[in-house]
């Protein structure tokens, strides 16, 4: 146990020079490039979602194959705010309108843009709206008891539908091209070094917190509740749970967290488009936590730092041979590692001594 | 057909059902089945294969719903709640197959059967007091198991995990117990154990139990209801329906 | 060119031999003085022999010939031919030349000419042409031309100053459904006062028409998209349905079934003999192809997962990808172009105006064609008995006797088999690229779970409801909102029957 620990603290702590090592002179040995430190923060980002979706899937049982929906909007919300800091710098030098609407003939801002110009507000929508979308969805699926492989259908139908509705120029959320040619957040420039370590420790704080607040909640009766509801839901209903409201609310909750991860990846990457809610990306998130190992946080966290530095190194190897090697791992993964690279890990443990 | 007088009980008291109807593409699973069982009674109920056990089971546990009749518990219409709130209402059920969750441990699945609050909130602030681990404790005595207390429930035995389910159902702290197949697959020895726990257990609640094995019925010592083709065939005493002709007829006599 | 031949001969059988002997008669008149040039350049218009045209063509432009023998010809070659002196014109033959070969237009051999012709005429309607255009109608045969004369027949009129004229042309374009009669009406409102009523009720006639032949064409389209869906769901219905499998490379299969539709015409293209029947080839093809890769994927690897539905769908899923990637890789990520065979092409007009392109209309019939085959093959064979069988109990059926492995491999290689016909349809009216598949998928899966798992009438019924609700939905919501339109209402239908329309009950659906 303690070992575990351990190992994690170094993790996070070897996470956390990353930054620092980058502000080193070019020729130190010890020095790391941007490329590095940019893309760790966007697989810390990847992490959270990952914890998400693990929640929801490994711990209740709800295999959503709509999370990167969830993300998407958490991802667009912070684009607004980002885009509406723009303000005159834009091309067209709008004052209020970003570029995408000038050129598509808007006279003012739509309504539902109003109030992203806080920050605060934005953020709060960046959790708020993935809630609500899976409150709604999630209401209606659980309470007609929609379940395992039904929901998953449904809930990758959700992330197409929105994948084209955000496809459309009238949506008001840029169409095709999304949101890009961010400038600044909170005062500070997004292509500085400096701004990119912040946002850095921030997606790793985040990812902390919410594998600390995962923990805990599973370990309480709550977490055993979403445990014996993946196993035997019926069960559960004759023991007097109300399992819809039990699973909505963890689905919710698994959710917001995604909607975080999407709102820490946007300033970071510094482009939202509607390409963000097409099903290969949320189920690319189910293969990392199912090659992690499902049903435990490290797993997920390993899955989605695993499966991306293989996908990085790939792409940049053998770009045509990343597509097929995903759908191994989709094969492989359920025949011959059903609990993960965890899973593995530990019988390793408990062979040795 | 149906010998035995409509029960003309008392409706807001105990299980009351009257004129049930379930029908499955065509196949009547339920067919006009009326039955009472008071407050603190025990009662046997057996039947062949197909009599309707099961489905009677569901009907009152909000599992399926029927197509006609009159359900009720303490007053309460069942037919229309669902399986959590009937539940709730204080009616626990051990299944024919023992369902224990298996990735957790005993305690944890006694601990999840407990008589506490059940909303999502109350669970995450759920911290387990004294007084709630004595009666888990006191369980795990009755039932045996307070050794493997922190075993994988995944680990026990056929005839653990039926008195494990049996543990959970007591704490519930259901009015109403329905029981089935209580001792498929158990010993002698745990069979007997089972009867006198189940009897230990009546008086202060009901118990409905659904049963194959006659020995273990007639050690229950209690009111025998035999069901046929969806209805009440006999009711009685074990030795009213033990000689009743039409009983020896479709089920002993076989 | 054949048929431009046969067209001519029948124009010529038609004409009267009077007409032919004027006609002769009428031709030594080409090289008289000029006045006579252009009286006999103004009846031959008036005569309406479609022969006339070359010859009038030649005189306007000079190259009409006398010849030694007095017969007169068009010039072949060149230079004219010995002995042979050019017929010369002036200006008011050239005037009467114009009008003639206007009006001789109207009885060319050739429909696009004789088309054109009726246009120009609807383009400055005047009621000269009114004799023209009905003795023009009198020897068409084209239902499209006839179409168009009429309407300029009508516009005609409309022009005359005869009221009774007026009245007919308000009568004949009222009996249409075209939107240019309709405008043609509504420009003449204002010159027409004391005709309002008439060309009220008339537009309003064509109003009804046209909403009625939308309708028709709308109920078409939804028809279509649902022959697709139900290609696409059936061998869904069966894996997903009948053996509680999903199958995430659903989807791919289709593809693939489309890809060898587009190996198979490209090795009938270098065999003649075969070259026409290479759709009819690809069919049983497709089937075996995709059926075999299914049998492959439920005996290498699905097997293995039999009662974890959730890691199926996952490992199904991978398999998909693996073959859009190594088709990508194959034969390139472009659109592969596949070429309809003749008797697939083209529009077929149908009575009231309604259009039907003639290869969706084929994959109508081919889908229903499809679904009374999976029906026979599962009502009717031993197969279809056995797989049966096993669904309602596997272990009882593997007590009598059936191989309960070799009945999932088969039925699992039916549905597979299934998509790959569902390919060679969809060949036929979409791209075919890797990803063809990606776009069905969804949507047929909305049709298994809206129809209901298991129950192939189900499954009929949900592709066409589908089909149809969206292409009702588009024209108010565009085609995207029509999707999420169509989303939303499937939630919310699950709502009030969570097992879709045709919902097994008992005991056997709680499994």
């Amino acid at each position: 146990m303690n070992t575990r620990r351990l190992i994690l603290l170094g993790f996070v702590a070897v996470l956390a020079l990353l930054p620092l090592l980058n502000l080193l002179p070019e020729e130190h040995p010890l020095h790391v490039s941007d490329f590095l430190v940019s893309i760790i923060g966007k697989w810390i980002c990847y992490a959270i979602l990952a914890l998400a979706l693990d929640l929801a899937w490994g711990y209740a049982g709800i295999l959503s194959l709509g999370h990167g929906a969830f993300f998407a909007l958490g991802g667009y919300a912070i684009g607004m705010h980002l885009m509406r800091l723009i303000g005159p710098r834009g091309v067209y030098g709008h004052p209020v309108l970003p570029d995408f609407m000038v050129f598509l003939g808007y006279t003012e801002l739509p309504w539902y843009w109003l109030g992203f110009d806080w920050f605060i507000f934005a953020f709060a929508m960046a959790l708020i709206v993935p809630g609500l979308l899976a409150g709604i969805v999630g209401y209606l699926a659980f309470r007609s008891r929609i379940t395992g492989v039904y929901l998953s259908i449904i809930t990758q139908a959700l992330t197409y539908a929105l994948m084209l509705a955000f496809f459309r120029n009238d949506m008001g959320f840029g169409g095709n091209n999304g949101f890009t040619d961010f400038k600044e957040l909170l005062g500070m420039p997004l292509n500085s070094g400096h701004t990119r370590a912040i946002l850095f420790y921030a997606s790793l704080a985040s990812l902390v917190a919410v594998f600390l607040a995962c923990g805990a909640l599973t370990r309480t009766k709550y977490g055993r509740v979403l445990t014996a509801i993946r196993d035997a839901e019926s069960r559960v209903r004759f023991l007097g749970y109300d399992t819809t409201r039990h699973k909505l609310f963890v689905f919710v909750l698994s959710a917001m967290i995604a909607g975080l991860a999407g709102a820490l990846y946007v300033p970071q990457v510094g482009i939202i488009n509607p390409g963000e809610f097409s099903p290969g990306n949320s189920i690319e998130a189910v293969v990392w936590v199912a090659f992690g190992g499902r049903g435990t946080l490290v797993g997920a966290v390993l899955g989605a730092f695993s499966v991306n530095a293989l996908k990085t190194w790939l792409t940049s190897v053998a770009p045509d041979l990343w597509l097929i090697v995903l759908g191994c791992l989709f094969i492989a993964v359920p025949l011959l590692l059903p609990k993960g690279l965890i899973g593995l890990i530990r019988r390793r443990g408990e062979t040795k001594p | 057909m149906n010998a035995v007088a409509l029960p003309d009980g008392d409706s807001t008291t105990g299980l009351y059902l009257d004129g049930v109807s379930v029908v499955f593409d065509g196949f009547r699973a339920l067919n006009n089945l009326s039955l009472i069982v008071e407050p603190g009674e025990l009662r046997a109920v057996i039947g062949p294969n197909g009599a309707g056990k099961t489905t009677m089971m569901d009907v009152i546990t909000g599992k399926t719903r029927p197509g006609a009749g009159i359900v009720r518990f303490g007053g309460r219409d069942l037919t229309r709640m669902d399986e959590a709130a009937i539940a709730n209402l204080g009616i626990g059920r051990k299944f024919q197959k023992p369902t224990v969750f298996d990735a957790l441990t005993v305690f944890e699945n006694l601990e999840l059967a407990l008589k506490a609050p059940r909303g999502p909130i109350a669970c995450l602030r759920w911290v387990l007091r004294g007084e709630a681990r004595t009666r888990i404790e006191r369980t795990m005595a009755e039932i045996g198991l307070t050794e493997r207390a922190h075993d994988l429930s995944g680990l026990l035995s056929h005839g653990q995990r039926q008195w494990l389910e049996i543990g959970m159902l007591l704490m519930q702290d259901p009015q109403l117990l329905l029981v089935d197949e209580p001792v498929a697959g158990m010993t002698d020895h745990e069979t007997e154990q089972t009867a006198e726990l189940l009897v230990g257990i009546a008086g202060t609640r009901s118990v409905v139990v659904v049963e194959h094995d006659l020995e273990f019925v007639k050690a229950l010592g209690s009111r025998v209801t035999v069901l046929h083709e969806g209805s009440v065939l006999s009711e009685g005493s074990i030795t009213h329906v033990q000689n009743d002709p039409r009983v020896i007829e479709v089920y002993l006599g076989r | 060119m054949l048929r431009v031949a046969i067209l001519l001969a029948g124009v010529t059988l038609f004409l009267s031999p009077a007409r032919a002997q004027d006609f002769d008669a009428l031709l030594p008149g080409l090289a008289g003085g000029f006045a006579q040039q252009a009286e006999t350049v103004e009846r031959l218009g008036a005569l309406g022999d479609p022969r006339a045209i070359p010859l009038l063509q030649a005189l306007a432009d000079a190259r009409l010939l006398r010849l030694a023998d007095g017969r007169i010809a068009p010039q072949e070659g060149a230079t004219p031919a010995e002995g042979a002196t050019v017929i010369r014109i002036n200006n008011r033959v050239r005037v009467a030349l114009r009008g003639a070969l206007g009006r001789l237009q109207l009885v060319s051999p050739d429909p696009a000419e004789r088309l054109r012709a009726a246009d120009a005429i609807l383009r400055n309607r005047s009621a000269e042409d009114i004799p023209l255009l009905e003795a023009a109608l009198t020897r068409e045969s084209r239902a499209d031309i006839r179409a168009r004369m009429e309407l300029a027949l009508g516009g005609a009129r409309l022009a005359s100053p005869d009221a009774a004229a007026k009245r007919a042309g308000i009568a004949a374009l009222g009996a249409s459904a075209s939107p240019e009669a309709r405008n043609l009406l509504l420009a003449a409102r204002a010159a027409n006062a004391e005709l309002l009523p008439e060309i009220e009720a008339a537009v309003a006639a064509i109003d009804r028409r046209l909403q009625m032949r939308r309708a028709a064409e709308t109920f078409f389209q939804g028809l279509s998209l649902g022959s697709v869906l139900l290609l696409a769901a059936l061998g869904l219905a069966v894996t997903f349905g009948v053996m509680g499998v999903i199958n995430m490379a659903h989807g791919e299969f289709v593809m693939i079934g489309a890809y060898v539709t587009v190996v198979v015409q490209e090795v009938c293209r270098d065999i003649p003999a075969l070259q026409p029947y290479s759709l009819p080839l690809a069919i049983p093809a497709a089937f075996l192809v995709t059926a075999a890769i299914g049998a492959a994927m439920e005996r290498g690897l699905i097997r293995h997962l039999y009662g974890r539905p959730l890691e199926t769908l996952l490992l199904t899923f991978g398999v998909g990808m693996v073959l859009q990637q190594i088709v990508r890789l194959v034969f390139g990520a472009q659109n592969r172009e596949v070429i309809s065979p003749d008797w697939m092409m083209g529009t077929l007009i149908l009575p009231g105006g309604i259009a039907i392109t003639q290869n969706r209309a084929w994959i109508i019939l081919f889908s229903i064609a499809v679904l009374l085959a999976t029906l026979a093959a599962i009502r009717l064979t031993r197969f279809g008995l056995e797989m049966r069988a096993v669904v309602q109990n596997r272990r009882i059926a593997a007590t009598m006797g059936i191989r309960t492995g070799r009945v999932d491999a088969m039925t699992f290689a039916f549905g597979s088999g299934i998509a790959g016909l569902a390919g060679v349809a969809l060949s036929q009216i979409d791209n075919v690229s890797p990803n063809l598949g990606t776009g069905y998928i969804i949507d047929s899966f909305m049709v298994v779970v809206f129809g209901g798992v298991g129950s192939l009438a189900g499954t009929l019924i949900g592709a066409f409801t589908l089909g149809l609700v969206s292409k009702v939905l588009e024209p108010y919501a565009g085609v995207v909102l029509a999707k999420v339109f169509l989303l939303v209402g499937i939630m919310l239908f699950i709502q009030r029957r969570p097992k879709g329309l045709f919902a097994l009950k008992g005991r056997a659906a709680d499994q």
